[in-house]
């Protein structure tokens, strides 16, 4: 392996931890906001259950790729993307995709926990409504319990589901919008630093969460903490100014980077 | 289906199956069907405001131009009992004047009622404006010079084609003229009348109809009273009780009187029926041309021959404009027959009128212009001597009260509420009041101006001062609001480096914040001004509704306001005067829209982004 | 023309009075004004305020109370004649002898009111000419003394400014004072009809015809006049009135914003907003025109046409056009409420895989339904006040009625009524009017407060 920056893509491009299927893959991705070019010619395959990390410094367009993912760039005008984007051989930017599906398949959790100001159980049952996935109450009411088990706040709220979203703490919050998200029964899952508004306690659990999900979804997630990359996933991709510099398993770019890029950021150099 | 660890080929199935696709399908459907709902909600506002302002237009453009007739006017010092002074002059009687300028027009008209009805043509304002014209320039006396005055309201309507549609249909072959003892007689030799003829017919058989429908409403009644008489004849002998007995005897009685009546209306209705069957039956027999029908116009040889009674290839005709005495036939380049679409009776416009009016175009006494009255004039029961100056001016004196109260209070009221007040039950008192003041109903404030400005203290009625000191309270809230915001948005760092360099807190607003804001406070105040000049209901009540005719001179001259002129207006029921209202508006949207550029014009100008 | 005499007077002695604070600052330092505490603007402004305020307060207070004074002054030397009148005649000798006194011919009064008039010439004469040397006296006494107190280290500015902002103070007083202007007159003449009608009749009764009031005193008069002055028909009519408008204007309204803000193109949004404000900007007179001259004919003509009797003042004409006015009020309300609501929501159920109008449907309108009412509520307090269109538009006898096809009246229509043309301010008639303003105050103020109130509650949740 080189230790050159334009090998290092190529060496990327090998992974070790590639033993299931590609769910999704990036290729020669571009994106534009305006004038301004904030992702430059990505190449990435998301395994199928398995975990990824983005990371990288701020503005890096690690989120702005994991954005791309299910096309929530679009509600941006300005906003253009080149290239494709497969999930499952099939390009989500080609005419025929249809963004409703496509984000029905590629859930996301973003952020800042925006539970809709609605109850507990509306909040979570909102996905199979809109989607008309269930066909009885009983169904419904099934779907709701098992996603908040999943999502490991059945205990805590089993009581007052009728009780409104907002009112919950926000590592709650954040478990409910995860909860919202996983009773769509997507594929994929994108999680936008989801616990960046957390308290540790709060993120600890999301974090055992999100190693529990991984047995049966797809995870990306964007994080600018290495200690939760290396902690909740296998496969790891560091972006730097709107580059992939490099991706590999997460034990590999945290041991033994091949990028001197990726090497300053792990030891904090860069950031 | 909701086993989450059914693993991927569950998933899958989950949204791209058939159902979900179907699913799909449908609420793309309830999507595009509520982003029709809110295309259409904005439709039916831009249809709304383009059917008010095209309604108001089209309505208000005609207004705009205006007939004068200008003949010559018999202005001799001794017709005017001219002594040279002044006072003589403004009290000479320019109605005579007038009404002998138009007589000797038509030297022919003779009788006292068709006189009168000549002197109509112009408009009763004439004289006032003959007088003024010779007060302005005495030396028009003595002299040929002719003079302007105003049509009167319904001949100007004639002549912008608002009265009646017409139609001329050219001479065919020769008409013999036979004068008799009752009246003239054309008599063709073809059958020229026979589609003034038909027409008559066809509006027999529309009496004949309305006829008919009243004659079976009268019968269903009819038929009505007589099961109540025969219901009543088998109660009456059973009824024991001998009041309720009575009563319905003389319920009986009546009934039997109602019949009577119906059936002879029915009768008569009957008789006027075949009546107008037989004559619609035959259609060649002659028919009277009533004020119900079309006119019917001959032109013949310079004279005007009003048909009176037609057959196909005769007419009887009244000399609105006398024939030559010695035409004895004429030929077919010397006749056309006009048809007036508009029944006589259906209009306020006589044939005699619109013949006469259209001989004084033909002699080239009418000029149609700009209408100079009514951008110079006051107020005024007559349509054609109605102006919109009056008012304009005491919206203008109005505004100028109302600008220099609320513009010095509501920046000041700003300025402290912004820069100075400190955050306590006080401020926040006048914070919520000045949000809620902006919410009141204009009316409320009518009620405070009536009770405190002219009931307490006496204060003139009609004058613009109180209705500037009313419209100035109204505004000052939206003056407040406007101009916080304007201060608000200069950046405390200007504020910082003024106070950093030791300006006074009330030097840093006045020299440096101020200034700043200032595009924004006029933006602000510019936009209450055009709510003040569009406001009407609390004008009313402190009686600016005033029938004011003199132009306003000063700030405690009665006077109305725009608003409240177009309001009386659109009361009046004469067309002119619909629209006149309709010219009104235009000229206060004028107003308005010419402020609102202004304010626009303002923010985009002086629009910074910090 | 005094009025204007006046004001040059004040602005003449504003310009010498500070004209001479300024030059004698600069004297007293001896022509170097920069050892001067305050510039000399400040000095002069300082005379001219110490000079010009106490006398223009005088001045105005003798404005506001010379009624009273005179009113007890030729009150008292009439003496007995005039204590024996009656409440009313009493009034009307006061009203008459102010209206007589501009009058060089007194031949057509009674004995009395020419001695009231002389007596209110006499005073208002040696009155006037006494407040006017006290005015003079006081503008060259307080000037005086300022110009004395002028000296290097006086604190001009600070006095200067302290005034500016009292003056300040005062302007936003203004608002409180109109606040309290509008309470009290429309309180006192209510309670002034209260005496005449008895108040629950008037909020209760069911029969509304002022014209058949009786113009009179005692009981009588207080047990026919609560007969027609029963305002149930008229409120009554103006819900019916207002429901219209609301059914008009809360969907259409909504729905615009809904469209404006998130389905627009820019282009659409830039030609949309400027339409909809003109609708906003257009006088409600015009409305008032259109409505009765335009779509009142139009639905009686329908209906003739299709054999429904409709009223040529019917509630539909007023009610629509009173809908179409308040649409762009109730859209640009809207247009804020949805727009406070957090981009993280919308994004949160675009996530989900939702549709747009199904995030709007299902997230948005439920989130931001407080707003949404209020806004409403606002909309409904703006059809309620709203005047010209029913006063041009709807009816003026007092139909109780829910068929939208007939004529009603409403609150605004009957103040108006009431009050155009001559008012006798102790007639019922006329009184009727302000406690129908009071009625009128009350509601549209609760609905304000309260929607004010939600609706900042409503925004600091999403701040």
């Amino acid at each position: 392996m080189s230790v050159e920056a334009n090998m290092a893509a190529t060496a990327a491009k090998a992974p070790a931890v590639n033993t299931g299927k590609v769910k999704m893959s990036g290729n020669g991705v571009n994106v534009f906001y305006g004038e301004k070019q904030a992702l430059f010619d990505v190449d990435l395959n998301i395994y199928e259950n398995q975990v990824i990390s983005l990371i990288g410094p701020s503005g890096c367009g690690k989120s702005t790729f994991l954005r791309c993912l299910n096309r929530m760039n679009d509600t941006i005008d300005v906003c253009k993307v080149t290239g494709n984007i497969m999930l499952d051989e099939q390009d989500i930017y080609d005419k025929n995709i249809d963004v409703v599906e496509l984000r029905a398949r590629v859930g996301m959790v973003f952020q800042k926990p925006n539970p809709f100001p609605k109850s507990i159980y509306e909040n979570v049952a909102y996905g199979p409504r809109i989607h008309g996935m269930t066909r009885t109450k009983d169904e419904l009411d099934e779907l709701v319990t098992s996603s908040l088990r999943r999502a490991g706040l059945w205990e805590e709220v089993k009581d007052r589901l009728d009780q409104p979203g907002t009112g919950l703490s926000g590592g709650q919050q954040q478990r409910l919008c995860i909860a919202r998200a996983i009773a769509t029964q997507p594929e994929v899952l994108l999680m936008d630093e989801p616990c960046s508004a957390l308290d540790p306690i709060a993120t600890a659990i999301i974090e055992e969460l999100i190693d529990e999900l991984r047995a049966n979804f797809t995870i990306v997630i964007v994080t600018h903490s290495m200690q939760q990359a290396a902690r909740v996933s296998q496969k790891t991709a560091f972006f730097h100014l709107g580059k992939l510099i490099e991706e590999g398993p997460t034990d590999q770019i945290f041991t033994n980077p091949i990028n001197k890029k990726t090497q300053d950021y792990i030891t904090g150099r860069i950031g | 289906m909701t086993d989450l660890a059914g693993g991927n080929v569950e998933h899958v199935s989950i949204h791209t199956s058939e159902g979900a696709r179907q699913r799909l399908a449908k609420r793309y459907r309830g999507e595009s069907i509520f982003k029709w709902l809110g295309r259409s909600a904005i439709g039916v506002s831009v249809a709304f405001l383009l059917l008010l302002l095209s309604t108001v237009v089209f309505q208000g453009l005609p207004a705009f131009t205006f007939n004068f007739v200008n003949l010559p006017f018999e202005l001799t010092k001794e017709k005017l009992d001219y002594d040279g002074t002044a006072e003589s002059l403004r009290k000479a009687n320019y109605d005579a004047v007038v009404r002998d300028a138009i007589r000797e027009q038509f030297p022919t008209v003779t009788g006292r009622s068709e006189r009168r009805t000549l002197g109509g043509l112009l408009s009763s304002g004439a004289s006032v404006y003959l007088r003024q014209q010779v007060l302005n320039e005495p030396d028009v006396l003595g002299t040929n010079k002719r003079l302007e005055v105003p049509i009167s309201d319904f001949a100007d309507l004639y002549l912008k084609g608002q009265i009646t549609s017409d139609y001329t249909i050219e001479g065919r072959g020769a008409l013999r003229v036979e004068r008799g003892e009752n009246g003239m007689r054309l008599i063709a030799d073809q059958d020229v009348f026979a589609d003034a003829l038909s027409r008559a017919k066809d509006t027999l058989r529309a009496q004949e109809a309305t006829l008919r429908a009243q004659q079976s409403g009268l019968q269903l009644s009819l038929n009505k009273t007589r099961g109540d008489i025969k219901a009543l004849q088998e109660r009456i002998p059973a009824e024991t009780n001998a009041n309720v007995k009575s009563r319905l005897e003389a319920e009986l009685e009546r009934s039997e009187s109602d019949i009577t009546v119906l059936e002879a209306r029915i009768k008569q209705l009957e008789e006027q029926i075949t009546n107008i069957e037989s004559r619609v039956a035959n259609p060649g027999l002659g028919e009277d041309l009533t004020g119900e029908m079309m006119s019917v116009l001959v032109y013949a040889d310079g004279a005007v021959l009003k048909v009176q009674k037609v057959t196909s290839t005769t007419a009887n005709v009244e000399q609105y404009l006398p024939l030559d005495e010695a035409v004895t036939s004429l030929d077919a380049s010397q006749w056309s027959i006009r048809v007036l679409e508009v029944p006589e009776a259906n209009r306020k416009f006589t044939d005699q009128e619109i013949v006469w009016t259209d001989e004084l175009v033909e002699r080239g006494f009418v000029r149609s212009g700009l209408n100079t009255i009514f951008f110079t004039r006051g107020a005024s029961r007559e349509p054609e001597m109605a102006g919109v100056l009056g008012a304009a001016v005491g919206s203008a004196l109005t505004l100028i009260i109302t600008l220099l109260l609320s513009f010095p209070l509501g920046v000041a009221a700003a300025i402290y509420l912004e820069e100075f007040a400190p955050k306590n039950r006080w401020t926040t008192l006048i914070e919520v009041n000045i949000n809620n003041l902006a919410a009141v109903p204009s009316i409320v404030f009518g009620l405070l101006g009536l009770a405190v400005f002219l009931n307490y203290f006496e204060l003139d009625r009609s004058a613009p001062y109180v209705g500037g000191m009313v419209l100035a309270l109204m505004t000052l809230p939206t003056i407040i609001i406007a101009s916080r915001a304007a201060l608000r948005a200069v950046p405390p760092s200007i504020r910082e480096a003024a106070l950093g360099i030791g300006a006074s807190r009330l030097q840093t607003v006045v020299h440096h914040v101020l200034p700043l804001a200032m595009p924004g406070i006029l933006t602000g105040t510019i936009i209450g001004m055009a709510q003040a000049l569009g406001e009407t209901a609390p004008l009313l009540m402190i009686g600016m509704v005033a029938f004011v005719v003199d132009i306003p001179m000063g700030f405690s001259d009665p006077s109305t306001v725009l608003p409240v002129q177009i309001f009386m207006w659109a009361d009046f029921p004469e067309p002119a005067f619909q629209q006149r209202t309709s010219a009104a508006i235009m000229v206060l949207l004028g107003f308005l829209i010419t402020m609102n550029a202004l304010a626009v014009v303002l923010r985009k100008r002086f629009e910074r982004r910090w | 023309m005094q009025g204007w005499f006046f004001v040059l007077i004040l602005v003449l002695t504003a310009c010498a009075l500070f004209y001479i604070g300024r030059s004698r600052a600069v004297t007293t330092v001896g022509g170097d004004a920069t050892i001067l505490h305050s510039k000399p603007g400040f000095h002069g402004a300082f005379v001219m305020i110490c000079g010009l305020v106490p006398a223009v307060l005088v001045f105005l207070t003798w404005l506001l109370f010379s009624r009273y004074l005179i009113n007890a002054y030729v009150t008292a030397q009439l003496g007995a004649d005039f204590a024996n009148l009656a409440t009313i005649e009493q009034q009307a000798l006061l009203r008459n002898m102010r209206s007589f006194a501009d009058r060089a011919d007194l031949s057509s009064l009674a004995a009395l009111e020419v001695a009231a008039v002389e007596h209110y010439r006499g005073f208002v004469a040696t009155a006037a000419l006494l407040v006017q040397v006290i005015v003079a006296a006081l503008v060259v006494v307080g000037s005086w003394f300022a110009v004395r107190a002028i000296k290097q280290e006086l604190r001009a500015r600070q006095f200067v400014e302290k005034t500016v902002m009292a003056v300040l103070i005062a302007a936003s007083g203004v608002a409180i004072l109109t606040t309290i202007g509008i309470v009290l007159s429309l309180i006192f003449e209510s309670i002034n009809f209260f005496q005449k009608v008895n108040f629950l009749d008037f909020l209760f009764g069911t029969h509304w015809s002022p014209q058949s009031a009786f113009e009179g005193v005692g009981a009588e008069a207080t047990d026919r006049n609560s007969e027609v002055f029963g305002a149930i028909p008229v409120f009554a009519g103006t819900l019916l009135i207002t429901a219209i408008a609301i059914i008009v204007a809360a969907p259409i309204g909504l729905m615009s914003a809904i469209y404006l803000s998130d389905y627009a193109s820019p282009k659409v949004r830039a030609t949309a907003k400027p339409i909809l404000e003109i609708l906003a900007g257009i006088p409600t007179v015009v409305y008032g025109f259109f409505a009765a001259l335009t779509v009142a004919p139009f639905f009686r003509n329908t209906g003739d046409a299709i054999g429904i009797s409709v009223s040529s003042e019917s509630a539909l004409a007023a009610g629509l056009v009173m809908g179409i006015m308040i649409i762009p009020f109730v859209s640009s309300l809207s247009d804020d409420v949805i727009n406070s609501v957090p981009q993280s929501l919308r994004d949160g159920s675009a996530g989900l895989g939702a549709t747009k109008s199904e995030t709007i449907r299902r997230v948005i309108l439920p989130a931001a339904l407080p707003g949404i009412v209020s806004a409403l509520m606002l909309a409904i307090s703006r059809a309620i006040g709203e005047t010209m269109i029913v006063v041009m538009a709807a009816g003026l006898s007092a139909n109780m009625t829910v068929n939208p096809l007939e004529a009603v009246t409403t609150v605004t229509v009957q103040i108006v009524t009431l009050l155009v043309g001559d008012q006798e301010f102790d007639s019922a008639k006329t009184l009727a009017a302000f406690a129908l303003g009071l009625v009128l105050f009350c509601v549209t103020l609760l609905l304000n407060v309260i929607a004010l109130r939600v609706i900042q509650k409503y925004r600091e949740q999403y701040d």
